[in-house]
C-alpha cells in the first residue's frame, strides 16, 4: 500500500515536474459560511500538494447543475465538478462524458474503505466514475436547548405525540416551535423524514424505489402523510422562501426549537461559535432512529489534455486522502465517505450518525440514489403543494403522489 | 442588401435555427442530454397532464394582466402628471425611471423583505400599531401572485412613463389651445383626445410588457421561488427547472415551445393591427 502510495505520489511529482501546470478549475455549489470554509479546506490541500485551485463556485445546486452541464456541453468542461450522490450524474456517464478514477481508486484501495450502497451507486461498468467525498445524514433534527428549556422542557421529544405536545409548549411559550424554509426542495426534506421515521425504514425505501400506488394505502404510511400534515401548523407565518440558513439562523438565535434539516446546518452551528450539546443539540428522534444517507461525489469530464488530467488524478488523490476528509468533513458537518478515518476528534453529531451508520438497517439512501431528478421533482412539486395548502388532506397527498409516479419518468 | 446580409445571417441562423432544434427537441426523449429518439406529442401530453404547469398558466394570465393595466394606468398617471411642467421634472423623471434601472433580481430581493412577515416593512408597521392589510401577502398561496404584481408594477411603470411623455410631448399644441377655447376639462382633453393620440405609445408599451409578462422568471425566483407551495410558479421557472435541475430537456423544450407560441399568439393581433393601421394611413 505505501510503496503504491510513494509509487503515486512520485509519478504525479514527476509529472507535475514536467508538466508543471496542475491547475484545477473546481465547480462546486457551496456558498452559505461553513460549506465556503468546507471548501476551502479542499482548495488548500490542493495547493499544499502542488496544484493550483481555481475555486469556480455557483449559489444554489440547481444552478451548479446547469453550468456544468452548460460547460462540459459546450466543449469547456471544469477540471472536476459536483454532483450529488446517486442517479443524477448516470446519463453523463452512459453519455460517455466522464473520465473514470478506477486507476487512483483501485490503487488506494478505495473499495476497501466505502459503504457497499456507495461504491454501488458511483460504479458503472466495473469503474469507479466520481470521486466520492462525504456522507451527509439528511435527517437531522437540530434544536436550541435554551428554547426547549425556556419552554419547560427537560429533553428532546422521542417520539411523534411527544413532539407535537413539545411543539405546543413552545408554541404557547412565544417560540416558533419549527423553522423552516419551504420551497419544493425543503419541502421534501421534511417529507422523507417523516416518512422514515413513521413508516420505518423498510417501508421508506419501498415506497420510494417500488412507486407503486397500492403502497401509499398502508396504515403506516398514512399515518406519516397525516403526522406530516400536523406538522404544518407548527411554521411561522415567514417561512415561504426563506433560505435554509436564514431558518437555521431561528435556532442558532433562539427565536425557533427546532430545525429538521441535513448536517450541512452543523457548519451554520459552527460558524456562530456555538457548540454540540452546549447551545444546540442535534437528535435522529422523533420516531424510529435513522440515517437518510446523501453525499457528495465530483465528477471528471474527459478533458484531451495531459496537464488536466494530471490535475483531476492529483485532485481524486487529494480529496479522498484521510486527512483532508477529517478537515473537509468537519467544516462542512458531514462524515468522511471513508470507514477508516478516526472520527473521535468530531464533534458529538458527527460520531451520534457514525455509530448509527453502522448498522446497514438503519442506514437508507435519500431519493437521489432509486429516482431520477426528474422524478424527485415531481414528488417535491406535490408535496410542497400538499405542504403549504392547509385545506389538503393526507389523501390529496397520496392521490398527487400517485399522479407523480404515473407521469414522471 | 449586402449590409444586412450578416444581420440576416445572424437571425436565421442562431435565432431561428435555435427555434427549430428546441421545438424538434420537444419530440423527442430527451433527459440531461439531448438525444433524437422521437416520441411524437407524448411530451405535450404529460405537460397538459401536470398540475405545476396548468398553475403556472394560470398564473401567467392573470400576472400578465394585472401587470400590463397596472404599468398602463400608473405609467400613464405619472407622464401627465410630469407633463403639467412641473418644477423639477428631471429629477422626478430619474426617480420614476429608477426601479428599472434595477434587475428583476434585485427588486424581488427588495420585495421579498418588504414584504417578508417576520422582519419586513408589514413587521415594523404593526410594531408601530398600524394593521396593514393584507397582511402576510407572500405567505399566501392566494395573494402571492399580486405581491409579485406590485414589485414588477413599481420596477416597469417608469418606462411606460417614459414612453407615455415622449408621445405627450409629440401631441400637436394646436390640440391644447383648441380644447382651451372650447373650454373641455383638462381631465377629458387627456382620456378623449391625447389618449387615443397615443396609440402607437401604448402599442409599444403592451407589447413589451406582454412579452416581459410571458418570460418572467428571475422576479418569481428571487421573491417567492414558485412558492408558497407551487402557487407563484410561472411557465418560465417551469422550463428552466426542467431543463437542468430536474434533467428532462424534452419537457422543458416542449414547454418552452409553448410559451413561444403564446407570445406569437400576443403579438400577431399587435402587427396585424399596425400593420392595417399604416396602410390606411397610405
Amino acid at each position: 500500500m505505501k510503496t503504491l502510495l510513494a509509487a503515486l505520489f512520485s509519478t504525479l511529482i514527476t509529472s507535475s515536474a514536467l508538466a508543471a501546470d496542475l491547475t484545477a478549475k473546481v465547480m462546486h455549489p457551496w456558498t452559505s459560511g461553513g460549506e465556503a470554509a468546507a471548501a476551502k479546506v479542499f482548495a488548500d490541500q490542493y495547493t499544499a500538494a502542488g496544484g493550483t485551485w481555481i475555486d469556480m463556485a455557483v449559489a444554489g445546486n440547481d444552478a451548479q447543475l446547469a453550468a456544468s452541464i452548460s460547460s462540459i456541453m459546450g466543449g469547456t468542461p471544469p477540471t472536476a465538478t459536483h454532483f450529488n450522490t446517486g442517479k443524477p450524474f448516470e446519463d453523463l456517464v452512459s453519455g460517455g462524458l466522464l473520465r473514470d478514477v478506477e486507476a487512483i481508486a483501485s490503487s488506494e484501495d478505495w473499495r476497501g474503505v466505502l459503504p457497499k450502497i456507495i461504491v454501488d451507486a458511483i460504479t458503472a461498468d466495473g469503474k469507479i466514475m466520481a470521486i466520492p467525498v462525504n456522507l451527509q445524514t439528511e435527517n437531522w433534527l437540530w434544536y436550541s436547548k435554551e428554547v426547549l428549556q425556556k419552554a419547560g422542557l427537560t429533553g428532546v421529544p422521542k417520539t411523534w405525540p411527544e413532539f407535537f405536545e413539545a411543539a405546543d409548549k413552545i408554541k404557547a411559550a412565544g417560540f416558533i416551535p419549527l423553522a423552516h424554509g419551504s420551497n419544493s426542495f425543503w419541502d421534501r426534506f421534511l417529507f422523507q423524514k417523516v416518512l422514515v421515521s413513521v413508516a420505518g425504514p423498510e417501508l421508506y425505501l419501498k415506497v420510494l424505489s417500488d412507486r407503486d400506488p397500492a403502497l401509499l394505502k398502508d396504515p403506516k404510511v398514512v399515518d406519516a402523510f397525516e403526522t406530516l400534515g400536523k406538522l404544518r401548523s407548527y411554521v411561522d407565518a415567514g417561512s415561504p422562501g426563506r433560505p435554509w440558513n436564514d431558518a437555521t439562523n431561528l435556532v442558532i438565535t433562539n427565536k425557533a426549537a427546532f430545525q429538521i434539516m441535513g448536517d450541512w446546518a452543523k457548519g451554520e452551528f459552527v460558524a456562530a461559535g456555538l457548540k454540540p450539546d452546549v447551545e444546540y443539540g442535534c437528535s435522529l428522534f422523533p420516531g424510529d432512529e435513522v440515517v437518510i444517507m446523501s453525499g457528495d461525489v465530483f465528477v471528471l469530464p474527459k478533458i484531451d489534455n495531459a496537464d488536466a488530467t494530471a490535475a483531476q488524478d492529483l485532485l481524486a488523490h487529494v480529496m479522498f486522502a484521510k486527512e483532508t476528509q477529517l478537515q473537509f468533513n468537519i467544516k462542512k458537518g458531514s462524515n468522511p465517505i471513508r470507514n477508516d478515518v478516526d472520527v473521535s476528534s468530531m464533534d458529538a453529531c458527527a460520531q451520534h450518525a457514525a455509530a448509527i451508520q453502522k448498522d446497514p438497517a438503519r442506514l437508507v439512501p435519500n431519493p437521489q440514489f432509486v429516482m431520477s431528478n426528474d422524478m424527485l421533482g415531481a414528488i417535491s412539486d406535490v408535496v410542497t403543494k400538499f405542504w403549504n395548502t392547509p385545506s389538503m388532506s393526507p389523501d390529496d397527498l397520496a392521490k398527487g403522489l400517485e399522479g407523480a409516479f404515473a407521469s414522471a419518468k | 442588401m449586402l449590409a444586412m446580409s450578416p444581420t440576416a445571417l445572424f437571425v436565421f441562423g442562431v435565432y431561428i435555427g435555435c427555434i427549430v432544434w428546441t421545438c424538434a427537441i420537444s419530440f423527442t426523449s430527451s433527459r440531461i442530454l439531448p438525444n433524437y429518439e422521437f416520441v411524437g406529442l407524448s411530451q405535450y401530453y404529460r405537460l397538459m397532464a401536470t398540475e405545476r404547469w396548468i398553475v403556472s398558466v394560470h398564473n401567467m394570465v392573470i400576472y400578465g394582466i394585472a401587470y400590463i393595466g397596472g404599468c398602463l394606468i400608473i405609467g400613464f398617471l405619472l407622464a401627465v402628471f410630469i407633463d403639467q411642467k412641473v418644477r423639477f421634472e428631471n429629477t422626478f423623471r430619474t426617480i420614476h425611471l429608477f426601479p428599472y434601472a434595477l434587475s428583476f433580481i434585485v427588486t424581488g430581493a427588495v420585495w421579498q423583505w418588504l414584504f417578508n412577515p417576520t422582519m419586513g416593512l408589514e413587521r415594523a408597521l404593526n410594531e408601530l400599531g398600524l394593521p396593514v392589510p393584507g397582511i402576510g401577502m407572500l405567505s399566501n398561496p392566494h395573494t402571492a401572485i399580486y405581491a409579485l404584481v406590485i414589485a414588477s408594477v413599481w420596477q416597469g411603470a417608469g418606462l411606460v412613463m417614459i414612453i407615455m411623455l415622449s408621445g405627450l410631448r409629440s401631441v400637436d399644441p394646436d390640440i391644447w389651445k383648441a380644447t382651451r377655447v372650447e373650454g373641455i376639462p383638462h381631465f377629458q382633453t387627456y382620456l378623449r383626445i391625447i389618449l387615443p393620440e397615443l396609440h402607437p405609445a401604448v402599442l409599444t408599451s403592451v407589447v413589451m410588457l406582454g412579452i416581459a409578462a410571458v418570460k418572467i422568471y428571475d422576479l418569481v425566483a428571487a421573491m417567492t421561488q414558485g412558492g408558497p407551495g407551487i402557487a407563484t410558479e410561472v411557465p418560465a421557472k417551469f422550463v428552466m427547472d426542467h431543463l437542468f435541475g430536474r434533467a428532462n430537456v424534452g419537457l422543458a423544450t416542449a414547454a418552452a415551445t409553448l410559451m413561444l407560441i403564446a407570445v406569437l399568439c400576443l403579438l400577431t393581433p399587435l402587427l396585424y393591427l399596425t400593420y392595417f393601421r399604416t396602410r390606411r394611413q397610405q
